[in-house]
């Protein structure tokens, strides 16, 4: 099935001349810069899944709040659709243009509008990259809690819009639990105010329903974080296992020791190997598995637990535990983990990353099973993941101009995450489904239940304009999705006769 | 130290009859009033329906202490559910108010309302992994699920936190657990209320284990957590009288004698951003008040303007919800703008096309 649009089974779409559109934009919006030349629109094809790539109608690129509200009223009044990009470091095609559609770029918004040491909070345009914000609130000892690995380049409205996470949300939380207040504007060009700077504010969580819907409801045009003061101390620990199930258990005992580490991540033998050969972060090359695990807090208390877990590690059969001597040789350890997707790129012409999650006693169980893709698929696997919350991210080893072999990621990927679903898991913990897992979300629900999906859409966006074609399937995506299933796990009786 | 799940926790599965309950609902356009113990039933605008209740469909369906997750149906009280969860040193990390032994949990979902810890800990939206929502056709849909991260779909397990029943029936609902604190530890400053603010400001920009901090009757209450030896240099720091820990409890339940049934003047829920300063009104005193949250949800019982005090905690960054005994035209919870009820309306139109779900609860059109 193609990746791109398909109106036969997503939906016709409106089919606006180009250069009305653009006579119309350009009278309403003479200040904007709108790109329509292919060379000038070519960076914007693709995001960090780049191979899924189309061309939009037009590249908007806004300077004020005024003007992205004007391009969303007259983009409703044309019928025409928009795509919202934020950095383009998504991994679910999220940000895809349409051919059809504008894409409608936040970059420029990038000014942090306030820190508030003593509300603790930062409030800041969508286009701020995730990582700017801890910069600024360190002079205050504060700091914003989820840290995706792209946090260098990713922009806080992506992160809302995909409720990213990072390796210190198992202690402190996902996007969702760290935005208290967002100012969307709606494809009419209203504006709503979502959350509050208070605890809680009242009506509907809109700013619980907005975090994760990928654009498809509204355009986040302003964030308020919640900040954190700095732990006293951090330290890590990094125990090598010559066996990843072992390691996969070890995850559990430490969690049932009644200990929630600030982060604890595990990669496989072929991660270790790359992410070695990049950054030399000191890791064990020949292990099956590592587990990193950063205690922190209050001094004495890290030192205790530190010692707790040394116990579990070695009891769940580490072949040996290390802690990191100095803040140099943590953030080393650190800087493997954080880079192992490039690292990993290095090995290969192209990986495509998986973000399946499961429940944690299913690991052993689902390593097993990727292990099994991998051989029978031809394609080799490397595995990191956030062990602590189940997230595992199998990073597909392909080359794209090898004949046939991307879709042969692609089927090795969808197995993968059909596997997830079937032990109880989901297709996507934190990346999204954009537009790349779109017939998997026909496997993790039922027809009604993305029924119901699409009636939450319908009360923000009836006429669809908003990024479509991501995050929800048609009926009729389904209903093919599953007859090409059908037709491929039944035995070829008519090949063979 | 492999563990086995504890699943079998005696139950009933009774979601069948509440769809077929639903469907016939909808097809008279029937009203309905769900009610769990009905134990929160003075929370809210009065509801004129005939009653649905989940207590019959109760029962922990799944429970791993290693996962930290467990599963439970609405009828099921929210004191076994607690019960449960302390066998294996755990806990809702968001401390719930229970209103008796009939609270269940479906309540606490649909009106999530947190206790003490919220600030530091969160509230009851951030612990909720998954809900089996039982829709206006009768049908039981899944979103969400256990496990700890999951963006696939709407987050439509969160929007039902709060929306106190109106947008469909909640069946059962997975939540993320946490164990309980090595160490616990109260205590009682005796403080101006001034100078409580600059304390908690100052403490809460450094990383101390505090998990409860509420000031009332000219003292400041503390609650420590955490490692032994963190809550006891913190303690040593800090200073003041040791306070009993049930003193939290009795907040949480909110049976302090401040919260006391015998004051017939209204209760009123502030919640502010924890710094906003005094409100300034002068019809109310700001010390007569509770300041729970390090003074981000405050407590008031007085007979006032309720238009003024609501335009006050708007400009406060915040809202006010009048949280009983009703009173004649009062709205228990603080009016929308235009736009955004516009939005609700449409979503309440959307998932409750028939307008069965506990209508006006939450506002009088939705
Ligand atoms: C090397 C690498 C490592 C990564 N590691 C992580 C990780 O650890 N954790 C994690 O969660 N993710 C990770 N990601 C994925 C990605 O960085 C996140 O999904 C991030 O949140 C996307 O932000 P963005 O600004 O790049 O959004 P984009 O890619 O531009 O857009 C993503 C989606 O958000 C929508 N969107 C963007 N801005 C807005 C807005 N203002 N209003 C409404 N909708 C908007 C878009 O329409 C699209 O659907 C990684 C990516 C890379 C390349």
């Amino acid at each position: 099935m193609n990746i791109l649009y398909d109106e036969r089974l997503d939906g016709p779409l409106p089919n606006r001349d180009p250069a009305e559109v653009q006579a119309d934009l350009a009278r309403h919006l003479p200040d904007m810069t709108l790109l329509h030349r292919e060379e000038d629109m070519r960076p914007f094809e693709c995001d960090g899944l780049s191979v899924y790539r189309a061309l939009p109608m037009l590249v908007a690129l806004p300077d004020t709040l005024d003007q992205v509200r004007t391009l969303l009223a007259r983009c409703h009044a044309l019928g025409v659709p928009v795509v919202t990009r934020g950095a383009g470091t998504g991994l679910s095609a999220g940000s895809l243009p349409l051919e059809q559609g504008v894409l409608l770029v936040l970059s420029r918004f990038a000014r942090i509008l306030e820190i508030d040491p003593e509300a603790r909070i930062a409030r800041v345009q969508p286009g701020v990259r995730n990582l700017a914000i801890s910069e600024a609130a360190a002079p205050y000892g504060l700091y914003y809690a989820p840290d995706p690995s792209s946090q260098i380049a990713c922009s806080i409205g992506g992160n809302v819009a995909e409720n990213a996470g990072g390796v210190h949300c198992l202690k402190y939380g996902l996007t969702v639990h760290n935005v208290i207040q967002a100012q969307v504007l709606t494809i009419e060009g209203e504006t709503l105010t979502l959350g509050s700077d208070a605890l809680d504010a009242p009506g509907f969580d809109l700013m619980a329903l907005f975090t994760g819907s990928e654009g498809m409801l509204g355009v986040v045009t302003e964030i308020t974080v919640k900040l954190l003061p700095k732990p006293e101390t951090a330290k890590v620990l990094m125990a090598s296992f010559d066996d990843v199930e072992k390691a996969g258990l070890a995850v559990g005992d430490i969690i049932e020791a009644g200990i929630i580490p600030g982060g604890l991540e595990m990669m496989d033998k072929l991660a270790i190997q790359a992410a070695e050969d990049f950054v030399k972060a000191g890791y064990p090359v020949g292990a099956e598995a590592i587990l990193l695990c950063e205690l922190d807090g209050v001094e004495a208390d890290v030192d205790d637990d530190c010692a707790r877990v040394r116990r579990v590690l070695e009891a769940a059969g580490a072949t040996e535990v290390r802690q990191a001597r100095d803040e140099a040789e943590r953030a080393r350890f650190w800087a493997g983990r954080k880079n192992a997707f490039p690292a990993v790129g290095r090995m290969s012409p192209d990986y495509y990353c998986m973000d399946g999650t499961i429940p944690r006693r299913a690991l052993p169980r689902v390593l097993t099973g990727i292990a099994e893709l991998s051989e029978r698929y031809g394609l080799r696997v490397a595995n990191v993941f956030h062990a602590g919350d189940g997230n595992m991210h199998p990073l597909i080893l392909f080359d794209a101009n090898r004949e046939g072999e991307l879709d042969v990621a692609e089927a090795l990927g969808g197995e993968i995450l059909e596997l997830c679903v079937a032990v109880g898991g989901t297709i996507t913990g934190e990346h999204g489904v954009g537009r790349e897992k779109i017939n998997q979300m026909c496997a993790q629900f039922r027809p009604d239940e993305l029924a119901t999906f699409r009636a939450a859409k319908a009360a923000f966006d009836p006429a669809e304009l908003l990024n479509p074609g991501k995050n929800i399937p048609t009926p009729a995506r389904c209903s093919e999705f599953k007859t090409i299933k059908q037709a491929a796990d039944a035995p070829a009786t008519s090949e063979q006769g | 130290m492999a563990s086995t799940a504890p699943t079998d926790y005696p139950g009933h599965d009774a979601s069948a009859a509440l769809g077929e309950r639903l469907r016939q609902a909808a097809a008279e356009r029937t009203p309905l009033r769900i009610v769990g113990g009905d134990t929160r039933h003075f929370y809210g605008r009065p509801v004129e329906g005939e009653t649905l209740s989940t207590a019959e469909h109760h029962g922990i369906t799944f429970y791993d202490p290693v996962e930290l997750v467990v599963s439970v149906r609405a009828g099921t009280p929210l004191t076994e559910l607690e019960a449960a969860l302390a066998e294996h040193g755990q806990m809702l990390g968001f401390e719930p108010p229970r209103f008796g032994e009939a609270s269940t949990v479906g309540g606490m979902i649909a009106t999530g309302l947190s206790g003490p810890r919220r600030p530091w800990a969160g509230a009851v939206r951030d612990f909720v992994l998954g809900i089996r929502l039982i829709n206006h056709e009768g049908i039981e849909q899944r979103f969400g699920g256990q496990v700890m991260k999951n963006v696939a779909g709407y987050d439509l397990s969160r929007l039902m936190v709060g929306a106190q029943g109106s947008l469909g029936v909640i069946g059962e609902v997975s939540l993320k657990v946490i164990p309980r604190p090595l160490t616990t530890q109260s205590l009682r400053l005796e403080l101006p209320l001034a100078d409580a603010r600059q304390r908690l400001a100052e403490w809460g920009r450094e990383p101390l284990p505090i998990s409860a901090a509420a000031w009332l009757d000219g003292a400041l209450h503390l609650r420590l957590e955490g490692g032994p030896s963190s809550v006891a240099a913190t303690r040593e720091r800090i200073g003041g009288d040791d306070l009993d820990n049930a003193w939290w409890d009795a907040l949480r339940d909110l049976a302090l004698p401040f919260f006391s049934a015998d004051d017939a003047r209204p209760l009123w829920r502030l919640s502010l951003p924890h710094r906003a300063p005094d409100l300034g009104l002068a019809e109310i005193d700001d010390t007569a008040m509770l300041h729970d949250w390090a003074g981000a949800q405050r407590w008031l019982r007085a007979e006032l303007d309720s238009e003024a005090l609501r335009e006050a905690c708007r400009e406060a960054g915040g809202h006010a919800t009048c949280y009983g005994p009703r009173v004649a035209g009062v709205e228990p919870f603080t009016p929308l703008s235009a736009v955004l009820m516009k939005y609700h309306r449409n979503l309440k139109a959307e998932l409750d096309p028939h307008g069965i779900f506990n209508p006006g609860r939450l506002y009088a059109d939705l």
